[in-house]
């Protein structure tokens, strides 16, 4: 592998930190779209060169840039997800960016808030609503208002496409549930089983459940984790029942936070970044001390990780998008925080140092392989 | 008609001022869509409202409805409100 480079999307603009083969020294390209509310940056493993940033400013709607040269030019997309007239909704912001499947270069998805999927057939240009899903029977009713999402609205998230059937596919909402389509995105239906909801409410009601994070095992696609709202989950399909892996956590840390990371060689092992979620939900290291924690026997027990973080009074947490892993076969894994410095670990989370500072909030981070 | 751009639609316009032409509010918009394309979307929403930090100023009044009546000599400024930190 010859280099990694990270594609960091934050609050205000977008960075991309390029390191050296070892993965130690990393030189800082941005910013992008300066000022601009960035929340992904992905780029086109098919042809590895093309490359959307989703993005709105304060003051102005969404929009989308495309690049076909691995971030040097970038140009505006000529038609950004929207909604039809007949849904009297808008677009806020686009959330998420997923390439579609390896047999169909030019077909992306994305997420909106408020919550939709849309398609797109010609790189990212242009961009449909997929009516199957934002369409579906009850999907309203399932999605909530808008005080049933994140705190800026709620997301389409996680959209996975099966690396051995571009027709299967999952996503996830928050607040909203995890949906599982066969057949390209035309039917949808819930995939919850199994699944904790908070205290009180019906965990047989799509409308209850919350997934952070859902991430598709790379070396065995039968294979997903969760990070949820209502904890760590692991599924193992043909099987529709998710187990809560996370109750192997260590009860003083608990399983409650927004990103998940699989190992992209070992289905096996996989990385959690928890925060607080007691009492009034404060979303930072529990007890201000960050750990990342690692699993290596799928979920079963979870070792703690923390060599090179700051022992005490850190108070940031790492959202959805923002913790990756890169493909080497001593894998790297990325993460960037609230606070707006990146870290990084070259030995698959034994050790952590920090190679970026001050950058704004972090949304997300991905990392591309040169 | 001349219409006054802010700071942040003139990666599109490439000027703070501009000629634009339309009988209604939203013929302006068509024709200043036309003109530096995908502007519009950033300014008025798929359901044509306007943008919540968004304002339309005719000759000094604000404008709240495309529908609005314009003249061949009237000064359109749009206007980036206040939207936070």
């Amino acid at each position: 592998m010859s280099g990694v480079t990270l594609l960091i999307a934050t609050r205000k603009g977008a960075w991309f930190l390029h390191g050296d083969a070892a993965r130690r020294r990393w030189q800082v390209d941005g910013p992008h779209f300066l000022g601009h509310v960035i929340n992904h940056v992905m780029l086109d493993p098919r042809d590895g060169s093309t490359m959307i940033a989703a993005g709105k400013t304060g003051h102005l709607g969404p929009t989308m840039f495309r690049s076909s040269d691995r971030g040097k030019s970038w140009k505006e997309v000529a038609q950004p997800p929207a909604f039809p007239k007949a849904e009297k909704r808008s677009v806020d912001h686009t959330f998420w960016l997923t390439p579609g499947h390896a047999s169909e270069g030019g077909v992306w998805y994305a997420g909106t808030s408020p919550q939709g999927l849309f398609r797109s057939e010609d790189g990212g240009d242009s961009w449909a609503p997929v009516s199957g899903f934002n369409d579906r029977p009850g999907a309203r009713k399932a999605s909530g208002g808008s005080q049933d999402g994140t705190p800026d609205g709620p997301k389409l998230h996680s959209i996975i496409v099966d690396p051995r059937d571009r027709r299967h596919l999952y996503l996830g909402m928050s607040g909203g549930g995890v949906h599982e389509s066969i057949d390209e995105g035309a039917t949808w239906r819930p995939l919850i089983e199994g699944l904790e909801v908070v205290g009180g409410f019906d965990p047989a009601n799509v409308a209850f459940h919350d997934p952070h994070c859902i991430r598709l095992s790379p070396s065995n696609p039968d294979r997903l984790y969760q990070q949820n709202h209502c904890g760590i989950y692991r599924l193992d399909r043909p099987s529709e029942h998710w187990v809560r892996v996370g109750r192997a956590m260590p009860s003083e840390v608990g399983d409650i936070g927004f990103p998940m990371v699989v190992h992209p060689h070992d289905a096996d092992r996989a990385w959690v970044f928890p925060m607080d979620g007691t009492d009034v939900w404060p979303r930072t290291c529990p007890g201000g001390m960050p750990a990342v924690y690692a699993t290596r026997d799928g979920g079963g027990s979870w070792q703690r990780q923390s060599a090179g973080f700051p022992a005490e009074q850190v108070w940031w947490t790492v959202k959805r998008q923002a913790m990756t892993a890169d493909r080497a076969d001593k894998v790297g894994l990325y993460f960037g925080t609230t606070s707006g410095d990146v870290w990084a670990s070259a030995d698959e989370g034994e050790s952590w140092s920090c190679i970026a500072r001050h950058l704004p909030e972090i949304y997300a981070v991905e990392a591309a392989t040169a | 008609m001349r219409v006054m751009i802010p700071s942040a639609l003139r990666s599109y316009t490439g000027a703070g001022e501009v000629d634009a032409q339309g009988d209604t509010l939203a013929a302006l918009l068509a024709d200043l869509d036309r003109r530096y394309p995908g502007l519009r979307f950033r300014i008025v929403d798929e359901q044509d409202r306007i943008r919540r930090h968004i304002r339309f100023f005719v000759n000094g009044e604000q404008g709240f409805d495309l529908a609005l009546r314009l003249g061949p000599d009237d000064e359109i400024y749009i206007v980036q409100a206040l939207s936070g930190g």
